[in-house]
């Protein structure tokens, strides 16, 4: 890693200038992929595989990462076939800890999650994002806290333990982890070996499908006591934080990881119902007839175009979220995140637009 | 509507624009790493020039360190040009969702800002190619290139126009945008362009600012020598893209077309006006890899966002639906392609059309241009 005078140097702007117009990172890269001074990215230090469904990554972000905030996420690229996929995911180390701990669990028919857990090795390189998201923990820190998690969802929740721990959290705190069954249970070792060396911490894992039930107010409240006055930190699928939101008398805060419904859309691939989210000038409109190029003018938006069939790329358009189908190669893309050319392209459910 | 070749059928062009759009599909379908990987290695291959090139032209008052150095650089700034902007500009390699490669924000070496090009070259000129009063790319607003554009005395300094288009052709191409001919014909004026012309201010200074003044400033007393290298590789590319460029469209045996033709036309008639309108040249890999493979200029003209070290492979399916069709597909070598480019600036400086108009005739009617060149 550069020392920081020279990567002071590195990003000065009479370095940009002689290496204009394509940036100073993309002749550092070929030294060292990592050893971009604008582009966070991260080594990959150490795989393992708690269970058979997750895989556990440590990573060595680059000096241009800034850190996170125990339970925001970063967006991790790698390069699949060719293609940088990009997809969300929530640190599960503290704060302030040196290397980022990910683990992710692999979707069964999920591309990038299993593709994490089975090719990525030891010495590769992965690009990041710098850390958002609001599910954190609050400040001042509430004097009684739980975290709750459901499969997958351990990650934030884990992060803010460990945090807490580091930071010599006296409180009261009650750390559950709801998963299907004993064998999915992520880092049940570690978080009882924190529990016995902090006071006031207490742990509970669940498994939901070999007669231990889902979350209740009778199960919570055998291990925080009264639940008045506790904040919750819930992380998990929809129906963990329904069920427990339900209940909960405090504060609550949750996040899930569970794409919306759109992907429901994806199994017919017809022309869907829905709507269309053009996000910068705040329109929305039913799916009709047409291009996304079309539908944007008739709800009013001149959107830049050239030719209309698919050749100039100038009507290329950021889409947020959602599945639209290329009409040339009658293609449905569903990817966060992705650039598609709005005149040969129809939406397939509900999408939003960058426009 | 006139049909834009008299030897098809509205049926058969339509049958056509199907072959092509099943072919463009198939090769879409294939992209994956090996494209990736050879876009990269280009990438890898011209920074790896022009780090040398530079580091070489700082110490350019050894004579061989400027030798090396120009050349180096020339083939750094041809290859980002050609192989790598042009192409990355296109979308050629949007679906590998890599920012660096993305052609919305790509940015290349040269004087002409990516989104000025993006708009000249991507849309107009490939959406409308070779159609008079459309494609500006036709004389780029300077030249008189086709026996339809009527002659003006002016006319008379063509190879003059012609010669100094080549030695300044990055700022040509960067002012293309600027509409010229329409500003002296008085239907705009210079204060209509002043997006274009800021636009071209803030690349060109940078440009100007790196390779004349930064980088010899940096060599202390080598400075002249560093920036005499830097002009060289400058013009050498200027003069090779020009070459190329103008033997896309302008060899003896292309096509160009009236608005009229053009009315109503398919996707079908888009494509068949692509290939007879564009011309390719022959030659070995590192030829195709310096041309930025626009080599394959009818390739690159039916599939422009297609990662154009495929058209190589793509070509010898598109040579045979040209047969099939019997329709031209005209290839030939580079000095024989530029030859006749030459020419016909020579001869369209005078009045009339020469008798070039008479050839393209004969072609559209024989079926086949070039025959012996095609089977080169
Ligand atoms: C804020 C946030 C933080 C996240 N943090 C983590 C984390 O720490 N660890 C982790 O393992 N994952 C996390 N995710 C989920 C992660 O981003 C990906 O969605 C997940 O890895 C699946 O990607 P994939 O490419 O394998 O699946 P895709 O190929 O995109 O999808 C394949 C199939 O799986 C389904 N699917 C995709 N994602 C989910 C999901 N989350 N739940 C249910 N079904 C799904 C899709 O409907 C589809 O049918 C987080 C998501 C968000 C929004
Ligand atoms: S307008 Fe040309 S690609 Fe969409």
């Amino acid at each position: 890693m550069p020392s920081f005078p020279a990567r002071r140097l590195l990003r000065s702007s009479l370095i940009d200038a002689l290496v204009g117009p394509h940036g100073i990172d993309s002749y550092l890269e070929l030294i060292r992929p990592a050893l971009t001074v604008h582009d966070a990215r991260a080594s990959v230090q150490a795989v393992r595989r708690q269970t058979t469904r997750s895989v556990t990554l440590t990573l060595r972000p680059n000096a241009a990462f800034q850190g996170f905030r125990a339970g925001q996420f970063v967006r991790v690229g790698v390069e699949i076939d060719g293609v940088r996929r990009t997809r969300t995911y929530s640190p599960a180390c503290s704060e302030r800890a040196e290397f980022l701990e990910l683990t992710v669990t692999a979707h069964p028919d999920g591309l990038v999650s299993r593709w994490l857990r089975e090719r990525l090795a030891p010495g590769a390189i992965v690009h990041l994002s710098q850390a958002s998201g609001s599910f954190a923990l609050p400040d001042p820190r509430p004097e009684r806290l739980a975290l709750i998690s459901g499969g997958s969802g351990i990650t934030p929740v884990l992060s803010m333990l460990r945090t807490l721990c580091e930071e010599g959290f006296d409180g009261e705190l009650a750390f559950v982890h709801y998963a299907q069954t004993r064998a999915d249970w992520l880092y049940r070792l570690e978080v009882e070996a924190v529990a016995a060396r902090h006071r006031g911490i207490r742990v509970a894992y669940v498994a939901t499908r070999e007669g231990d039930g889902h979350a209740s107010p009778e199960s919570l409240r055998q291990l925080i006591g009264d639940l008045d006055g506790a904040t919750a930190m819930v992380c998990g699928p929809p129906s963990l934080i329904d069920g427990v939101s339900a209940f909960w008398p405090g504060g609550l805060r949750s996040e899930t990881f569970t794409p919306p419904s759109l992907k429901l859309a994806l199994a017919g691939e017809r022309p869907t119902a829905g709507t269309i989210r053009f996000q910068r000038s705040g329109l929305t409109a039913a799916i009709a007839s047409g291009s996304l190029l079309e539908q944007a003018e008739i709800a009013g938006l001149s959107p830049e175009f050239g030719c209309r069939m698919g050749i100039c790329h100038t009507c290329t358009c950021r889409k947020t979220a959602g599945a639209v189908r290329d009409l040339r190669t009658g293609e449905v893309s569903d990817e966060e995140d992705e650039d598609i050319q709005l005149c040969v392209s129809v939406p397939v459910g509900d999408v939003a637009l960058e426009i | 509507m006139p049909t834009p070749h008299p030897e098809l059928t509205t049926e058969q062009i339509e049958a056509l624009g199907r072959e092509l759009d099943e072919l463009r599909n198939r090769v879409v379908a294939s992209l994956g790493e090996r494209d990736a990987e050879y876009i990269r290695r280009v990438i890898r291959a011209q920074r790896g020039l022009e780090v040398g090139g530079r580091a070489l032209l700082e110490v350019g008052w050894l004579p061989p360190a400027w030798l090396a150095g120009v050349t180096a650089l020339s083939l750094s700034k041809i290859l980002d040009n050609m192989e790598i902007g042009h192409n990355v500009m296109h979308g050629q390699y949007d679906w590998m969702k890599d920012p660096a490669l993305d052609s919305k924000r790509f940015e290349w070496d040269t004087a002409c800002p990516g989104d000025q090009w993006r708009h000249s070259h991507n849309y107009m000129h490939h959406t409308h190619t070779n159609v008079l009063g459309l494609d500006r790319d036709i004389g780029y607003g300077v030249l008189r290139m086709s026996e339809d554009q009527s002659w003006r005395p002016r006319d008379l300094g063509n190879p003059v126009y012609a010669a100094l288009l080549a030695l300044l052709f990055e700022w040509g191409v960067a002012v293309h945008d600027l509409e010229v001919e329409r500003i002296q014909a008085g239907e705009i004026s210079l204060g209509d362009k002043g997006d274009v012309l800021r636009a071209v201010w803030r690349k060109g200074r940078r440009q100007v600012l790196k390779d004349y003044l930064l980088f010899p400033l940096l060599a202390g007393p080598g400075a002249p020598f560093t920036l005499t290298g830097n002009l060289t590789a400058n013009v050498a590319r200027n003069l090779w893209s020009f070459m190329i460029i103008f033997c896309g469209h302008f060899p003896e045996g292309t096509h160009e077309f009236s608005l009229e033709e053009v009315e109503g036309e398919t996707r079908g008639g888009w494509y068949l006006r692509q290939m007879l309108g564009s011309a390719n040249l022959t030659g070995g890999s590192l030829f195709h890899l310096l041309s930025g493979n626009l080599s394959h200029q009818i390739e690159h003209h039916l599939f422009p966002d297609i990662p154009a070290h495929r058209y190589a492979e793509i070509a010898l399916e598109v040579r045979e639906i040209c047969e099939r069709y019997r329709l031209p597909y005209n290839a030939g070598p580079l000095r024989k392609q530029f030859g006749s480019v030459v020419r016909k600036i020579f001869k369209l400086a005078l009045p009339g059309s020469g008798d070039s108009g008479q050839d393209a005739e004969l072609t559209a009617a024989t079926g086949l241009a070039e025959p012996v060149a095609a089977a080169a």
